[in-house]
């Protein structure tokens, strides 16, 4: 009975302790959290340098880099400082250039290096160049040529270079039938929403689960832009009927106007500003910022 | 009760400064440190930042292999040579035993990571005696510069806290294999125990898997804590004394309960 009682109070000492610790720990990251590290460093930033340090274990090095990478953009996504992303471009050549076939590294570091604040850093010149690498490396591969397209097409609004994109994706070695006509679709209706909604569609069917959920956000982005304009046409009908514009969404409902406070596809309420009667998105959306320019 | 801690203690000592493990994981981070001069010459003016860094991060690295090569040997050894039937049969309550062990382990590391720390004191002081006054104004902080004590001093800690940690294994697995992995692997995933308390935000999944991943990074050994102000240092910008401070408590406990298991664990075990 006493060996017992002793061995239950030497686990209860060392599990009281090992959560003692945790409270210091806890108590440390509040209270004196680790000075910012304002110089972010890569030791290596030449690939081919790397290439040669890491002897036969490229692979298994680009791995480690791809693995740096996804670290790197999740915390700065979370992150207020301003030099955020800074190290994202140089990672992913690393990445790319120990394994030039590392295919999620051109597809996913594309979107993550094409997203616009607060979700990226907006280069989509850098994206492009990224692509256009991992196209050199690997000349058969139509989806990064189909990739540029369609960051000509959403992000950088060049929808003559997309469709040149999608017609250079169409001609090579197993590209899906449904690209050839993007090229068409995107020089005859360029930039309207339902050409972005069919080219979205398409990706869902991606193998790849990043560019689904990117295509998934793209969508919604979509249906969030419809929303506005429904929205914003409300309560220009609204004005015109009564002269004067609401004060919020719980006078529309009063009016009678069902499904209010309207709500983004992600769930978060659109916010209404009655002092210049528009709509946009609510602050922490994370379908924001909203492409520029598409029309419906 | 502390002579006989001391006597177990100086015992360790001795015999881990015969080991020839010692000797070449000695060796090899001096030959390392030593090599950073030359590595050194190749960046491009930042010389003195790299020999910092190449420099801390040998001694921990160093410090590493011998704490958990010498650590999980001490209590497995006496079991192998049968010397703990002897050991047990003397005066000697088995706490005592556990904690001489422990002290003894530490008193080799302090001896080793000061010899090496003054290795490289020895390099920077060589290097900014031989620098021009141009290229010292270029440094961040001077090239023998005191904060990178600092450093040293959480090193230190994170080795004596590894040192709990192996000793531990050492105390309920007679196979010295075992307790190495069991004690690397700790090691490892105490080293992304910062990634770990903030897996959520890292990696979109459901705010459960978070928790529990969140709650596995606050209860290992956070051994990334201790290297967090090492670029920090080597910048010569100082490091807050609270953090320090925190630092230090948070090692100081963690070994405390780490100790408590070994000496509960150790105490129950029967030896045939």
């Amino acid at each position: 009975m006493r060996r017992v009682g002793s061995l239950l109070a030497g686990v209860a000492a060392s599990l009281a302790g090992v959560a003692a610790a945790a409270a210091v720990l806890h108590a440390r990251e509040v209270r004196s959290p680790v000075p910012p590290d304002t110089d972010r460093l890569l030791y290596l930033r030449s690939g081919k340098t790397a290439d040669r340090v890491f002897l036969s274990f490229d692979a298994l090095a680009a791995d480690v880099y791809w693995i740096r990478t996804i670290q790197h953009y999740g915390r700065d996504r979370h992150s207020t400082r301003p030099d955020r992303f800074t190290l994202l471009q140089p990672l992913l050549d690393l990445t790319t250039t120990l394994d030039p076939a590392f295919n999620i590294a051109y597809r996913f570091g594309a979107i993550f290096l094409s997203m616009e604040s607060p979700n990226g850093p907006g280069r989509s010149d850098q994206a492009i160049a990224l692509l256009e690498k991992g196209l050199k490396a690997n000349p058969n591969r139509w989806q990064y040529a189909h990739d540029i397209g369609f960051i000509h097409y959403w992000y950088t609004g060049d929808l003559p270079s997309a469709a040149r994109w999608f017609e250079r994706a169409a001609a090579m070695p197993g590209a899906p039938e449904w690209i050839r006509p993007l090229a068409g679709v995107t020089l005859a209706q360029g930039g309207d929403r339902q050409g972005a909604r069919t080219l979205l569609r398409e990706l869902m069917t991606s193998n790849e689960k990043y560019i689904r959920e990117a295509a998934e956000r793209g969508l919604a982005q979509v249906q969030a832009l419809d929303d506005l304009d429904a929205l914003a046409m409300l309560l220009e009908r609204l004005h015109q009927a009564t002269g004067r514009y609401p004060a919020d969404w719980i006078e529309l409902a009063h009016n009678g106007v069902p499904g209010m406070p309207p709500r983004d596809p992600t769930g978060v309420e659109y916010a209404y500003d009655p002092a210049t009667h528009t709509v946009a998105l609510g602050a922490g959306s994370t379908l924001a910022p909203l492409p520029r320019g598409m029309s419906r | 009760m502390i002579r006989r801690i001391r006597l177990v203690a100086w015992h360790v000592f001795k015999e881990s400064v015969r080991d020839r493990v010692l000797y070449a994981i000695g060796a090899f981070a001096l030959l390392l440190v030593g090599a950073s001069i030359a590595i050194g010459q190749l960046s491009a003016g930042e010389d003195v930042k790299i020999i910092k860094d190449l420099g801390l991060s040998t001694i921990e690295l160093a410090g590493v292999l011998m704490t958990i090569f010498i650590g999980v040997g001490l209590v497995a050894r006496e079991i192998d040579r049968r010397s703990i039937f002897g050991l047990l049969s003397k005066p000697l309550p088995r706490w005592e035993f556990v904690l001489g062990k422990y002290a003894g382990l530490i008193l080799t590391i302090v001896v080793n990571v000061a010899a090496m720390t003054a290795a490289l004191y020895l390099m920077l002081a060589y290097l900014d005696w031989q620098a021009l006054p141009v290229e010292r104004r270029a440094w961040d902080a001077p090239a023998a510069d005191p904060r990178l004590l600092v450093s040293v001093l959480l090193i230190t800690a994170e080795l004596a806290l590894l040192t709990a940690l192996s000793l531990f294994f050492s105390t309920f697995s007679s196979s010295a294999l075992l307790s190495i992995v069991f004690t690397v692997g700790i090691f490892v995933t105490g080293l992304f125990s910062a990634e770990l308390r903030g897996f959520g935000d890292i990696v979109e999944v459901s705010p459960t898997v978070a928790k529990f991943v969140g709650g596995i990074g606050w209860l290992v050994p956070a051994f990334s804590a201790f290297s967090d102000v090492k670029a920090q240092v080597v910048h010569g910008r100082a490091v807050p004394a609270a953090f320090v401070f925190y630092t230090l408590a948070y090692a100081a406990i963690y070994i405390a309960a780490l100790l408590a298991g070994a000496v509960t664990i150790f105490s129950r075990r029967e030896f045939k």
